[in-house]
């Protein structure tokens, strides 16, 4: 048998057929083994990511000492003192009820502002026109920069505010949903037509849950602009009005030089902002887009 | 459903195809007509992209003829509906958000025809018949992509529409489930006779489950030949009228025959068709 090479004519070596049987696999020792203590705490985010807030933690203290300036840049342990002090006589939780309320009202308000369009502009061509001009227009634009025309038009107070988080939920979140439900399998539309569905039941039945992971993006991405622009919006209250929320907390402490509260201020505000994205969006998630395999 | 009626059930006039693209005008058929009678397992035979899939929408109510008309059981084509139920040759077509059993009873649910218990019954019945009882509570993304194509089956077949429009449904199972499949599609239609238009690019396939084959000749599809084939089946394989048929069939698929737009012929029509 002379086969012959394929490259450069070299012979093929011969290579004798054989058949053997198979290893004995019982060595191998469990098929399935538990994970020691050690690597199932390292598997664990949550305690993961606890490690990484630590070090920062132990970071901020040895330079907090370190630098030595109270004023300027206080301990992590003086901050925590005057964050359970406050937390403790209700200041904060009296603070934080402030924020939340105007907070909710907008965050909600710009959803469901965002629902109507967004359904309005998958049923129509000129509906879609209007949202994309609409959301190319106004989403660059800072919800801070809206604030004035919204003190001359609504007055010091929750008006205003729900106004402008209204401004930086609502085309954040129709931007992701209009992605999300542009981004929808061909097929699947088609056999969610192909039973009859339409208008309204359409958008409920197939679309939304099809293009719910970028719409729960879109949530989040609009959660945090609420908050932000809350803080901020505050802030620039501060100056003006006597009752105040966490940005107003901030504000008072800064113009009093007491540091560690607007430490402590600004710790409220990112352990609010966490809680809500670990605790509420993370359940959300793992209730949903995980369950059904759309994210890992 | 046996009954016989006086005027085809499906009855495709002239009917010419297109997609616009920003760019480009193409047309995936050029007047095709075809009559399909209650109780037909009707097959869609031709290369790939002369259009098969694009007709088999047409009829869904997908997309609107540029000339021609489509009627079935009496009434013009407008949109689609449950009377007319599809299997997509793709598999993103099952519903991620629902379970199988889920996905089996939501159109039967949607289209208001049955009430929730009934629906149920029918749905874990249908679902018993294309064998993935074990699999009626679990998500569409643990299933492969045989399963999930078996799932869209069952969900279309449990409705009970007036046609069942099939576009290579087998395609993408390896050849023993293809095979089972094909089988129990046809002892199906053997105690429900129903009517099915099942497209598909494999001539074995065609002989087998079709008991009318249309051969659309290559891009844009147009009519090459109708031709009997009710009487073929698995056990006909090796007898030489299974071999003439399929030799006609070939001839007639690829015979450079007055096709000046066909510039080359299909690379090799495969009998086990692969899957885009
Ligand atoms: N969405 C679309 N936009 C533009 N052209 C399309 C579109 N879908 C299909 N076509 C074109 O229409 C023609 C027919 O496509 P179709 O999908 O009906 O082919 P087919 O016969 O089903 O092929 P296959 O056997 O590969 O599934 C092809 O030339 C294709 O390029
Ligand atoms: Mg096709």
């Amino acid at each position: 048998m002379s086969v012959t090479h394929p490259f450069k004519g070299v012979p093929a070596r011969p290579r004798p057929d054989f058949e053997c049987e198979p290893l004995d696999a019982s060595g191998i020792g469990d098929v399935e083994r538990r994970l020691s203590p050690i690597e199932r705490i390292l598997n664990n985010d949550a305690v993961r990511r606890a490690g990484v807030l630590i070090a920062l933690l132990v970071v901020w203290e040895l330079y907090a000492r370190w630098a030595d300036n109270p004023l300027l840049f206080p301990t992590f342990t003086t901050t925590l003192e005057t964050f359970v002090h406050d937390l403790l006589d209700g200041t904060l939780l009296d603070r934080t009820r402030t924020s939340l309320y105007p907070l909710a009202l907008g965050y909600v308000g710009g959803i469901v502002l965002a629902a109507i369009l967004t359904s309005l502009a998958v049923s129509s061509r000129i509906g879609a026109d209007i949202l994309t001009t609409l959301t190319a227009m106004f989403n660059p634009l800072p919800a801070i920069a809206v604030l004035p025309l919204a003190l001359i038009w609504f007055g010091l107070g929750i008006p205003s505010l729900v106004f402008v988080i209204i401004h930086s939920v609502l085309w954040a979140v129709s931007l992701s949903t209009l992605t999300g439900f542009r981004s929808v399998p061909e097929t699947l539309r088609l056999s969610g037509r192909n039973y009859g569905l339409k208008g309204i039941r359409y958008v409920a039945l197939i679309l939304i849950p099809a293009a719910f992971p970028t719409i729960l993006a879109g949530l989040k991405i609009g959660w945090a602009f609420a908050w932000r622009t809350l803080v901020a919006a505050e802030l620039v209250f501060g100056v003006s009005s006597r009752s105040g929320g966490l940005g107003w907390y901030i504000f008072e402490a800064r113009a009093q030089l007491e540091t560690p509260k607007v430490f402590a201020g600004l710790f409220t505000v990112i352990l609010i902002g966490l809680l809500v994205e670990s605790v509420i969006f993370r359940a959300i998630a793992a209730k949903t887009i995980q369950k059904w395999g759309m994210q890992r | 459903m046996t009954r016989i009626e006086a005027r085809p059930l499906v009855d495709v006039r002239d009917v010419t195809l297109q997609y616009k693209t920003p760019e480009h005008l193409v047309t995936a058929t050029y007047k095709v007509s075809c009559q399909v009678e209650a109780g037909d397992r009707y097959v869609i035979l031709g290369p790939s992209g002369c259009g098969k899939s694009t007709l088999l929408k047409a009829i869904g109510g997908f997309i609107k003829p540029v000339g021609g008309s489509i009627v079935v059981n009496g009434r013009e084509v407008r949109e689609p509906g449950p009377d007319r139920m599809m299997v997509f040759q793709e598999f993103e077509q099952l519903m991620p958000w629902k379970t199988v059993l889920q996905n089996v009873m939501f159109p039967m649910l949607a289209a208001g025809k049955y009430l929730r218990s009934e629906a149920r019954d029918r749905a874990l019945s249908a679902i018993e018949k294309v064998g993935l009882a074990k699999f009626k509570g679990v998500y569409p993304h643990m299933l492969s992509g045989g399963m999930k194509m078996r799932v869209a089956i069952a969900r279309a077949m449990a409705l009970e529409p007036d046609v069942l429009l099939m576009d290579e449904p087998f395609a993408a199972l390896d050849a023993l489930t293809r095979r089972k499949m094909q089988e129990e599609l046809l002892a199906l239609w053997d105690s429900l006779r129903f009517t099915v238009l099942f497209v598909t690019h494999s001539i074995e396939e065609a002989i087998v489950v079709g008991s009318r084959i249309l051969i659309l000749s290559p891009h844009p599809g147009r009519v090459r030949a109708e031709l009997e084939a009710g009487a073929l089946s698995y056990a006909d394989v090796d007898t030489p009228e299974f071999g003439a048929l399929s030799k006609r069939i070939h001839s007639l698929l690829f015979e450079e025959h007055a096709a000046p737009s066909a510039l080359t012929p299909e690379p090799k029509l495969q009998l086990a068709a692969t899957p885009r």
